[in-house]
């Protein structure tokens, strides 16, 4: 390989590669551009951002690792990091739970099945705005859908949004009912297992547990892990529905570390604070990725093409 | 690879025997009551948003809770529309926002998508591996240097912080249609490459013809993006004038919370909700196919 790449490296293009190489280019540079524009620039000012105290009205100033340090006697930093970890640990495999429960009740032999798979689909598309404004009146403490319905018996009424203990499992309810797209992924991997296997299982005599168990799991594991990599990416980043529904509260039990890095940026006007955070929170995917890969090779079972 | 649909392969269970065993029979019922409890669950979200918003003040605070309203008023749609100047948010969500960001997501991430999938040029593959690993970056990495930008370049308060960027294409919709367009035989640009088409040509006259079933899915999924997006503009417009449906309806629930909240704040905010809420169904409901297939493409890479 690194022969064939030395060879590569320098070539004597003939002027039909040349042209290709040139046009190919030309035809990727949207892409090309934007990336440097939107993603390396920004990522390297940031780091540079994060070594400063910078609040846009005055030039930033250099303060070294100042803001890194401060995080180690910040206690609302511990809090919220406290938090997300919380929200990251049990949101992704729920959510991938609920999500593949879903898919598997869906890829059985039921009535109506794509008016259900729709019905389960829809949440995750809809605006997140309409999601918080719906499901703060339903779960509203006096009358919403479900505790005026206590309050008609006369049974105690849930604080889902008013209690620090409750609100943090209601915004993993939330979650679990917006899992729409790890649904669709999951069915589609569900119906690409070859049904040999289970037609051999079952003249074998297994069981649909033991089917279950020993081919559906297996055979969706690599999506198992993409869909887990892809909420716990998004779960470090959860912002929208709890800054809509509880903004961060109550009792900061739902400050999570996007809102708080939010706050620093464009309430507070930190931008070297909220710099060194995203760092921070930049470092930690990429360690749970990475981990998460690493672990992979003792569960996942790739087949050979 | 080919686009995976999810409704062509059938359903898995397999009919071992002639003869359905009393567990079978009960396995069949419960896993009916699970789709049926879990439906009803899924939708009384949805419900309680629609009859809310032909309420009145009388049914809404009130035990136990109206599920029927009677009187429903109807007429709340357009009562809560007039509120807050929603047609101006209307237009400046659609207008400003969302089709502008739509042609240029759509524009670019074809070319891109082309360059990456059926031209060759040394690099290509390092290049389409590094635009899919900046899917995993967190946005918080790039929010407040690319807000500084955006403010030393006065673009805050308008819209060109959204709609600038999508012109240089987005890596998951050129993974999408680089999928899409790889499924195109290379005979048919070999043909036209005789023929004397250069590849932009060969671009505009074989292969996006032959891809607008996936060009539209892309189109959708940025309309909806924008549509439904409340993080952006919530970060760069500020100004009344300027907002977007999202910020609009965040303001109407947060004035609901405030002291001397003014009447059918509930209900108008639901008509509001369930307004725009309606353009994602329809388009849901005549799409669904090609958005089901368009999402569970980005799943096989895994």
């Amino acid at each position: 390989m690194a022969a064939v790449a030395t060879i590569r490296r320098r070539p004597q293009l003939s002027r039909a590669q040349r042209r290709e190489f040139f046009f190919g280019v030309l035809f990727a540079s949207p892409w090309l551009i934007g990336f440097f524009l939107w993603t390396v620039f920004p990522i390297l000012s940031s780091l540079y951002f994060s070594f400063t105290r910078y609040d846009l009205l005055q030039p930033p100033v250099f303060i070294g690792l100042t803001n890194y340090t401060n995080l180690a006697t910040d206690n609302d930093f511990f809090l919220v990091v406290w938090n997300t970890l919380w929200w990251v640990v049990l949101s992704s495999p729920l959510g991938v739970g609920s999500a593949f429960l879903m898919a598997v009740l869906l890829n059985t032999r039921i009535f109506a099945r794509s008016a259900f798979r729709a019905i389960f689909f829809f949440p995750s598309i809809v605006p997140i705005i309409v999601v918080s404004s719906v499901w703060a009146f339903v779960l509203n403490i006096q009358f919403g859908a479900i505790n005026a319905t206590l309050r008609a018996f006369e049974l105690p009424t849930i604080p889902f949004l008013s209690s620090p203990d409750v609100v943090k499992p209601t915004l993993l309810m939330i979650h679990m009912w917006m899992q729409g797209g790890a649904m669709v992924i999951f069915l589609a991997t569900l119906q690409d297992v070859p049904r040999e296997l289970y037609e051999a299982a079952t003249i074998d005599g297994g069981g649909s547990w033991a089917r279950f168990w020993n081919i559906t799991l297996p055979m969706c594991s690599p999506v198992i892990l993409f869909n887990m990599v892809m909420a716990f990416i998004g779960g470090f980043q959860n912002f929208a529905l709890p800054w809509l529904l509880t903004q961060g509260g109550p009792n900061r039990a739902t400050e999570f570390f996007a809102l708080f890095l939010y706050r620093n940026a464009f309430q507070y006007l930190r931008m070297g604070k909220a710099s060194a955070l995203a760092w921070v929170l930049f470092i930690v995917i990429v360690i749970f990725t990475v981990t998460l890969f690493r672990s992979s090779a003792r569960w996942v079972y790739y087949r050979s093409e | 690879m080919a686009v995976k649909t999810a409704d062509t392969s059938p359903p898995l269970t397999i009919r071992h025997t002639r003869h359905v065993s009393l567990s079978d029979r009960m396995g069949t019922i419960g896993r009916y009551a699970l789709l049926f409890l879990l439906a009803v669950t899924f939708l009384v979200p949805f419900y309680w948003m629609i009859t809310s918003a032909m309420k009145d003040d009388s049914q809404v605070y009130v035990v136990p809770p109206v599920w029927i309203p009677n009187p429903a008023y109807v007429g709340n749609f357009i009562s809560a529309w007039q509120v807050q100047n929603f047609n101006l948010y209307a237009f400046n969500t659609v207008f400003k926002y969302a089709i502008p960001a739509t042609i240029g997501t759509v524009l670019s991430s074809a070319l891109v998508a082309y360059s990456f999938a059926r031209m060759n040029w040394p690099g290509r593959d390092f290049c389409f591996a590094v635009c899919l690993a900046t899917m995993m970056i967190p946005f918080q990495v790039r929010l407040v240097p690319l807000f500084i930008i955006f403010k030393e370049l006065g673009w805050i308060n308008t819209y060109l912080p959204l709609v600038v960027p999508a012109f240089f294409a987005n890596a998951f919709f050129i993974f999408m249609l680089r999928q899409f367009f790889r499924t195109i035989p290379m005979e048919l640009s070999e043909a036209a490459k005789i023929d004397g088409a250069n590849e932009i040509t060969i671009l505009l006259r074989v292969i996006l013809p032959l891809a607008k079933p996936a060009l539209t899915v892309v189109a959708l999924f940025a309309f909806m993006d924008a549509w439904n997006d409340y993080l952006g503009p919530l970060i760069y417009i500020n100004n009344e004038p300027e907002w977007t449906l999202a910020l609009a309806i965040q303001r109407m629930g947060r004035a609901m919370a405030e002291v001397g909240a003014k009447s059918n704040a509930y209900p108008y905010l639901m008509a509001v909700s369930t307004i725009v809420t309606m353009p994602i169904l329809l388009i849901f409901f005549f799409a669904q196919r090609a958005f089901i297939e368009g999402i569970s493409l980005s799943g096989l890479k895994g």
